[in-house]
């Protein structure tokens, strides 16, 4: 099976407001926005706080811990870059402070049910790292 | 000529000062900046805004370009649209909300443009957060959007791969009697279907529409120039609007749609129920899509669409409801936009009484839906043969 740094396929197109999301997914940590005005954790990047419309979004680091809201198994990908690994899993992962990201998941055999538990696994795709996420061990 | 009655007024501005160059700042970016500005000079909260309109964004956001600006506004207005007439754009949008607050669809309505100047294009025409934060990981396209509603309808309610299919292959019988019909003289069994290959579980080939080029076109005019035509006048009754979210990571609801409050409020600007209705025209992407349908508009509870479809007879035009006797889009084909306008299309055939291997025994009243993106742009019709 052809590993995944070996893909070739698209990747994010960096700006100043995504930058910090990517620059720390490089570095293996998962970083998104929070709202000092209304405490609330944003997933993706905006320049203001889409829950109360405050100027008051920082970054910061979170859990990397999540839950499988759903997934399917790619046996056709939309990209043709992906045909190399195909069948593979993507996911809709529910982080525990809140927001809900789209991501590559990992598991033994590509077994997964919705509501697994899942643990941050940055992994190269293509040229670069990105957060996906690992099935816990049950 | 009447009036605009009643008459709209604007009640909030707002600008950002202009510069020759922006470095590496999305024209969202700029959006939200100038809208927070309005809402801000309006004395208004931004949940106060039911309605959007936008402007088309070069080299940003090709397609579904309001559902993008209002997942990322965090709005969920019942009507938007993109107004796409140059400079004249402005000034068009203004009347536009007028309309659409006189025609009940909603109450405040945020017109936003605007457009970066980063010196460097970028390299994709097409960078906006569902491009961003989706594709990256391998999920492309709108089957893997619909596989994950798919799947999370299936596990919330236990439903079978048989239920959906039965949609799917209830589509290709109703394409036997129509010979415009993509999949004419190729029904499917629900056992063919479920044999079909795997694209991304638990969709199988035959659950999605086939991608072909057509045309579909459609004349509105007043009732009064209506009732003196050729054919029976098919009336405008109610129309319902809702958008929720563009990426599917960004849903409100995984097995839910907004087509649930947009065939509510349709139903009731035609003063009718969902019992009332003769004619289901239902936008059919995917078999879920359908699965969904049936549920938020009502006709059985969450999860028992699979059962209700069996007690209803099947889909066809002898069904005690039929649903899209054309052969929906599943076996007529989905000529790309227009795909949405053959479930109008065939709606008129059958109120008028020509629908012809096909007619259904009494049509008065029809529901139409339309769908885009990841079950989050949602419009409702109901149509009627008479006022
Ligand atoms: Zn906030």
């Amino acid at each position: 099976m052809t590993d995944l740094s070996q893909l070739g396929v698209a990747g994010p197109i960096y700006e100043p407001l995504n930058q910090p999301f990517w620059e720390a997914a490089a570095q293996g940590v998962l970083k998104i926005q929070h709202c000092g005005a209304c405490d609330r954790h944003v997933f993706y990047p905006r320049p203001i706080c889409p829950h109360c419309w405050a100027d008051a979004l920082d970054w910061v680091a979170v859990s990397g811990r999540g839950r499988l809201k759903s997934y399917s198994e790619i046996w056709k990908p939309g990209h043709p870059g992906w045909i190399p690994v195909a069948p593979y899993l993507v996911g809709l992962v529910e982080l525990d402070e809140g927001p809900t990201l789209l991501s590559h998941i990992l598991a033994q055999d590509n077994h997964v049910q919705i509501g697994d538990r899942l643990t941050l696994a940055p992994t190269q795709i293509g040229g670069r790292v990105l957060p996906c996420f690992r099935k816990d061990p049950s | 000529m009447r009036h605009l009655t009643p008459r709209a007024a604007i009640s909030g501005i707002g600008e950002l000062k202009p510069v020759r160059k922006t470095e590496n700042v999305a024209t969202m970016d700029l959006l939200m900046r100038v809208a927070a500005e309005a809402i801000a000079d309006a004395g208004i909260t931004a949940d106060e805004i039911d309605g959007l309109l936008v402007a088309p964004q070069v080299g940003e956001t090709p397609q579904h370009v309001p559902a993008t600006v209002a997942e990322y506004f965090g709005m969920q207005p019942t009507m938007s649209n993109m107004v796409d007439l140059g400079g004249a754009s402005g000034p068009g949008m203004i009347w536009r909300a007028a309309a659409a607050i006189a025609a009940g669809q909603c109450e405040t309505v945020l017109c936003v443009i605007g457009n970066h100047r980063n010196p460097v294009p970028p390299k994709s025409p097409n960078r906006n957060p569902a491009r961003e934060f989706d594709t990256p990981f391998g999920a492309s396209g709108a089957n893997t959007s619909y596989a994950l509603l798919m799947q999370a309808h299936m596990a919330a309610y236990g439903c079978t791969p048989e239920d959906y299919a039965q949609i799917a292959a209830g589509a290709r019988g109703n394409a036997q009697f129509n010979p415009m019909a993509i999949f004419y003289g190729q029904p499917a069994s629900v056992e063919e279907v479920l044999a079909s290959p795997m694209v991304a579980s638990p969709l199988h080939l035959f659950e999605i529409v086939m991608p072909v080029a057509g045309a579909d076109a459609v004349i509105v005019t007043t009732a009064d120039r209506a009732a003196k035509g050729p054919h029976r006048p098919v009336h405008l009754l109610g129309a319902g609007e809702k958008i929720t979210h563009r990426a599917v990571s960004q849903a409100p609801s995984l097995t839910s749609g907004p087509l649930k409050p947009s065939i509510a409020r349709a139903l009731s600007q035609a003063g009718l129920s969902i019992e009332d209705i003769d004619f289901l025209s239902l936008y059919d992407c995917y078999t879920i899509m359908v699965a969904a349908t049936i549920e938020d508009a009502g006709l059985c509870a969450p999860g028992q669409f699979g059962a209700w479809l069996r007690d209803n007879g099947g889909m066809g035009h002898e069904a005690r409801k039929p649903i899209n006797t054309h052969g929906g889009q599943l076996g007529f084909g989905q000529p790309d936009l227009a795909g949405g306008m053959t479930h109008v299309v065939e709606v008129v055939r059958q109120i008028r009484g020509t629908a012809p291997g096909r007619q259904m025994s009494r049509c008065d009243t029809a529901l139409i839906t339309g769908n885009g993106a990841t079950m989050s742009e949602a419009v409702a019709l109901v149509l009627g043969g008479a006022l």
